[in-house]
């Protein structure tokens, strides 16, 4: 390949002109953007959205930035996963489909990674950073800039893996880029680039925000709140930032080596010179299956939240859920082997890792057990954060049992890589995880913006997610049976078609439950008056993010919380808790920066100049990140005080607004 | 029960920066794992040499003792630097730290030179699985190095600014664990990739 | 191409299939509709699909009762139902708590035996010690396969012989693949047969099976591998012995010589290959391929069991 000094190996012929599909993309995205660019501009929203949002260091809209990057990033992962189900389902009868292998392959491997990395991480990342410091009675996260800090490198990892889409490729290889096939030999274009630098950029913001919110759980706890008087979903949370700092950076020293081999010719994934493969299968896999638990696990929080608020009841077992928790942390790492069983290990290795997958569904069981019983002589109002939790308990139940059957070596011999696979785990993600964070959603979506998400488009959305997902992977756990292995791009069998037929009608179904969504959202805007929420505890809860106004003040609490049982909130509700009117006192609070900002920016440029082997873009911005960072150590003063006059006037407005309500 | 507190009345201004300490070092667990990954990729493939030069030929264990033996100096000067600081004495921490910092580009320097003289020979890290490793694992090392240095001086320029304060005294404490912590490393790497490798 | 039409289903058997999914278990179910991997017809994949529904059966025990139970509570303890029990406070007991672990535990006990004892006796790298329901050994044919980009090379050393996509065995014989890859990571898997298993570049696996039933089985690659993954599949003929011999006949003649060039030739990347044969095989030809050391001046993989040998060209 041809490479030029100022531009690399990025020419015109990068641009996507020939692809049609990709040019109406373009159009559409730059429509659409441009709309949205012109309106702000016009509305003059720059200023407020850079000094309010963008460099914004306040834990709870860094939480709802990471929410909008999701669902926004959901749209393009779910349009992936059209393009395929449409393909899929028209391959037949000598048909190449619509999708040359070219593009069908950069569609599933996009999919996989941007649902993983860039929907359902910020997601979680989102609720928990919105949720915890509330919970715990704290004001801000730990380190409040490395919050918008990370943000922003999980943004910039995004637009990375966008701009593929547009400049040159992604890479063809399924979403976790295993070589050989990774390798330059045979993945000579940006593809695999664009991966590894879209995920290490987008990796170092996870690190950093799993190190900042460990640190805030164990330090900033309120006064009284022991580790056994933490709500469920801090603790999840806990758990599931402690493996993010214990296996992110298992997956960047991977990617990094993967990168070396690609960028240096070396030699720890190639075939030649003593490199072998399957170290990365096995690596990657190390990173990989933790982080399926770092998903599920804070969904497994919202649950009991939600669980214990809508059955008005205390959670059954909270110590067994803890423990259950912890049980399934330490195990997630000991059975990364059996995603590959295949590899050929002896029967005792396979057996054992096995096995530990089976064990870890004992502490699962016992958790839908606990929510089982808490809804057990309860009074279950069914709100819809109750309806996704019922839905996830069935769903789950379902998603569970067919990951055991593939925990059997056996039985996975036969099941591996097949389409059965590929239903189990969205079973799991989209029946736990999504399922989790749409029940998260709306149960936290009064507490960030004041008003609750309207009801009627919600259960349109519901009920659409839920039939859509059963239509759309039901066949695919036939098709599993009937030995169709994942990630075809046409078929012979033209008995086949029907189920693919079916799974694309499912994935319709679902489409509809996401424009169901994005019109509840709407509406709800319209109807903001009515759907308010005064109180600050609209659903009657448990836990103290309620306890403050919605949406909360920027110090979160003017006084800070004592604990004195798991349910705080509940508690103080029950014992007369008279809210206290004066003697406010100034609060000291970090102060905007918008260095994160920059210094995720210059990264991604320098990522972006890496690809393309733009070498002197990537100098230039590697040195600026450094030295931009080293000229941000130079500012000592990061602090304000909070003024008391505001303090009293935010609150003499709450007192305000509990009187108008009673 | 009614008569419980629930909230704190009288609340005294939390200290600044106090979470970071356990901020880093839980960062310092992370990066430590990055390292267990390199050292484990040691492990499995340091013994492929695809017919090129074994640890044997290419090691000068002589050099490598003086290298250890500038980056142990320099953990032992830093913790000088620290005694000092302790004090309050803004000199000779500054001393300490420029000694500290003159014995880690010491160190940096013999690899370097260490490096062109294996890659000379033609043992270049894409010449085997186990010259990647090696250069990887080591290099890795070495750039942590190097980042510790750069921010060395930067702190050093911060102290003569605004002397000893508590943020700056964070700083140090930080820098401290940072530097000792690839001190720590750096035994693991001598015996894992060096000895054990000659000894091959 | 080959038309599976064994496994046509029609729709009226989608239907029916869909009906008795919706009322009752799938499982048992689906071979209705030729769900090859519950209607095997080798002795490893029979026994796979056992544990499968053995497995299976365990953890309906404890899904059927838990999904029943979150149906009747939901209902039972809807808030409109004022004459439910209501104890907000109740949020502990022992021996409910104790059931809750132990019932899952011991599942998982009766499953972990069942896996342990099934993950050693189903090992594919377990030469079969029997190759049906009472019958004796008998040796093995070997056959060398190599995963190329976009096709599949059988070597039958016994034979000096090799095919591109086409791949036969006798009937109740027992057959040791030797499986390796030129490039990237593929699966091979005939699922008619016995499970899966990786196809590595410079690394080999083994899978031992047989075949009880005659027939053309569909099979592919299981691990995708690249642009041309979709086309990657071929026939399995399970053929009585006469007609095995027959079909050894018939490669014999009409095939040319497999050399490392023309293996060098034939490595390069294609689609949708035509059954190609092969009556002669250059000797050392798997090993070389094995070590990545076909082409002229290649340095060998060191192979694993050769710990500090020198590489040699084979």
């Amino acid at each position: 390949m041809n490479e030029s000094f100022l531009f690399g190996r990025l020419t015109l012929g990068a641009l996507p002109l020939h692809e049609p599909i990709l040019i109406g993309t373009f159009i559409g995205v730059a429509l659409v953007g441009g709309a949205l660019l012109a309106a702000i501009t016009y509305f003059q929203k720059w200023g407020y959205l850079w000094r309010e949002w963008f460099t914004s260091i306040d834990h709870k809209r860094i939480g709802v930035m990471y929410v909008i990057l999701g669902l926004i990033m959901l749209l393009r992962g779910f349009s992936d996963a059209l393009m395929m189900r449409a393909q899929q389902a028209i391959a037949f009868h000598g048909s190449e489909g619509y999708l040359p292998a070219h593009h069908y392959d950069q569609v599933f491997t996009a999919h996989g990674v941007i649902m993983i990395f860039f929907v359902a991480m910020p997601l979680v990342t989102g609720l928990m950073n919105f949720v915890v410091p509330m919970q715990i009675g704290a004001r801000d996260v730990a380190f409040p800039f490395l919050n918008n800090f990370s943000f922003w490198m999980t943004v910039g990892g995004a637009m990375l893996v966008m701009t593929s889409l547009f400049v040159g490729d992604f890479a063809k290889t399924g979403w976790l880029a295993y070589p050989p096939l990774s390798g330059i030999a045979t993945s000579p274009d940006t593809g695999v680039d664009y991966y590894i630098w879209g995920l290490q950029v987008a990796g170092i913001g996870t690190t950093l925000s799993g190190i900042n919110l460990v640190a805030t759980i164990v330090k900033m706890r309120a006064p009284g709140m022991t580790l056994m008087r933490m709500p469920i979903f801090t603790w999840t949370s806990l758990c599931t930032n402690i493996l993010i700092v214990a296996s992110f950076p298992v997956l960047t020293a991977v990617l990094a080596l993967l990168a070396l081999d690609r960028y240096l010719g070396m030699h720890f994934f190639t075939t030649q010179f003593g490199g072998n493969p399957m170290l990365y299968v096995n690596l990657i896999w190390i990173w990989g299956h933790p982080e399926v638990y770092i998903l599920v696990l804070p969904a497994f929080g919202v649950f009991s939240e939600v669980t214990a608020t809508f059955c008005g009841k205390r959670l059954f077992g909270y110590s067994s859920m803890v423990y259950a928790t912890l049980v399934i942390t330490i195990l997630s790492y000991l059975v990364w082997l059996h995603h590959f069983f295949t590899m050929g290990s002896g029967a005792s290795v396979n057996s054992f890792f096995g096995i530990a997958t089976m064990i870890i569904s004992i502490p699962t069981g016992a958790k839908i057990f606990n929510w089982l019983f808490t809804m057990y002589h309860g009074r279950i109002r069914f709100e819809l954060p109750m309806m996704w939790t019922i839905a996830f308990i069935i769903t789950f139940t379902i998603g569970g049992m067919t990951g055991v059957m593939l925990a059997v070596p056996p039985a996975d011999f036969v099941l591996h890589n097949s389409l059965f696979l590929v239903a189990h785990f969205h079973n799991v993600i989209i029946g736990g995880v999504l399922f989790g964070m749409f029940a998260g959603i709306t149960y936290w979506f009064p507490k960030a913006f004041g008003f609750r998400l309207e009801p009627f488009w919600g259960h349109v959305s519901f009920w659409c997610w839920v039939s859509g997902f059963w239509v759309a992977f039901t066949p695919l756990y036939i098709l599993g049976f009937m030995g169709v292995t994942r990630r075809l791009r046409q078929f012979d069998d033209p008995s086949l078609q029907i189920w693919f037929v079916i799974a694309g009608i499912g994935a319709l179904l679902i489409l509809c439950g996401i424009v169901a969504f994005l019109i509840q959202i709407f509406v709800t805007i319209r109807r903001r008056e009515s759907l308010r929420d005064l109180t600050g505890d609209p659903w009657n809860a448990r836990t103290l993010e309620w306890s403050t106004s919605s949406p909360p003040p920027p110090y979160n609490f003017a006084f800070t919380p004592v604990i004195h049982e798991p349910d705080a909130w509940w508690d103080m509700k029950q014992n007369g808790y008279v809210r206290p009117l004066r003697g406010f006192k100034p609060i000291v609070m970090p102060k905007n920066t918008g260095a994160g900002f920059v210094l995720a920016v210059l990264s991604s440029i320098g990522a972006f100049g890496l690809i393309w082997y733009i070498w002197w873009l990537a100098a230039v911005s590697f040195a600026s990140v450094l030295a931009f960072a080293i000229y941000h150590t130079f500012e000592y003063d990061r602090e304000y005080r909070f003024p008391i006059e505001k303090i009293i006037q935010t609150e003499d407005e709450r007192t305000a607004m509990l009187a108008q309500r009673s | 029960m009614n008569s419980q507190a629930y909230y704190v009345a009288d609340e005294h201004e939390h200290e600044a920066g106090g979470n970071t300490m356990l901020g880093f070092w839980i960062y310092i667990m992370s990066d430590c794992l990055i390292f267990a990954m390199l050292f484990a990729t040691f492990a499995v493939l340091g013994g492929e040499y695809a017919d090129g030069p074994t640890p044997r030929k290419l090691f000068d264990l002589r050099l490598v003792a003086v290298n250890t033996t500038m980056l142990l100096l320099s953990s032992i000067t830093y913790g000088f630097a620290m005694l000092t600081t302790a004090q309050g004495k803004r000199a000779p921490t500054q001393a300490w730290l420029a000694i500290t910092a003159m014995f880690g580009l010491a160190f940096i320097g013999i690899e370097l030179h260490e490096f062109s003289h294996m890659i000379a020979e033609g043992a270049t890290p894409s010449r085997s699985a186990f010259l990647s490793c090696f250069f990887t694992l080591v290099g890795t090392h070495g750039l942590h190095v190097t980042f510790g240095l750069i921010w060395l001086v930067t702190l050093m320029v911060q102290i003569q600014q605004r002397g000893l304060g508590p943020a700056n005294v964070r700083r140090l404490t930080c820098l401290s664990m940072f530097w000792h912590f690839l001190d720590v490393v750096w035994i693991g790497v001598f015996t894992f990739v060096y000895l054990f490798g000659v000894l091959r | 191409m080959i038309k599976r039409d064994k496994r046509a289903c029609n729709v009226k058997k989608i239907v029916c299939c869909g009906l008795r999914l919706a009322v009752l278990a799938p499982l048992g179910l689906l071979s209705a509709c030729h769900a090859v991997v519950l209607e095997p017809s080798g002795e490893i994949a029979e026994h796979q699909r056992n544990l499968l529904l053995a497995s299976t059966g365990l953890m309906l025990l404890v899904v059927v009762p838990v999904i029943a139970l979150t149906v009747l509570f939901a209902w039972r303890y809807r808030a409109s139902n004022r004459h439910a029990t209501y104890q907000p406070d109740w949020d502990h007991s022992i021996y409910l708590e104790l059931m809750i672990w132990a019932i899952p535990l011991l599942i998982i006990i009766c499953l972990g035996a069942l896996t342990w004892v099934g993950t050693h006796l189903l090992d594919p790298y377990r030469p079969i010690s029997r190759v049906g329901a009472g019958q004796d050994n008998a040796k093995p044919l070997v056959v060398d396969v190599v995963a190329l980009d976009w096709k599949w090379l059988f070597i039958y050393p016994q034979y000096g012989l090799a095919t591109v996509n086409d791949l036969a065995a006798p009937l109740d014989q027992p057959i040791e693949f030797h499986i390796t890859s030129s490039t990237v990571m593929n699966s091979f898997y005939v699922p008619a047969l016995a499970g899966q298993i990786y196809a590595m570049p410079g690394m080999q696996t083994r899978l031992n099976a047989v075949i009880n039933k005659p027939g053309d089985y569909a099979a592919f690659s299981a691990n995708y591998s690249g642009a041309g993954f979709s086309g990657m599949h071929f026939v399995f003929h399970g053929l009585s012995p006469a007609d095995f011999r027959h079909w050894l006949d018939e490669a014999h003649e009409h095939g040319g010589a497999l050399d490392r060039d023309t293996y060098l030739r034939l490595a390069e990347p294609s689609q949708h290959e035509p059954i190609h044969r092969y009556n002669s095989v250059a000797p050392d030809l798997f090993e070389a391929i094995l070590r990545q050391c076909v082409r002229e001046g290649q340095s060998c993989r060191r192979m694993p069991g050769t710990m500090g040998g020198e590489d040699t060209q084979p």
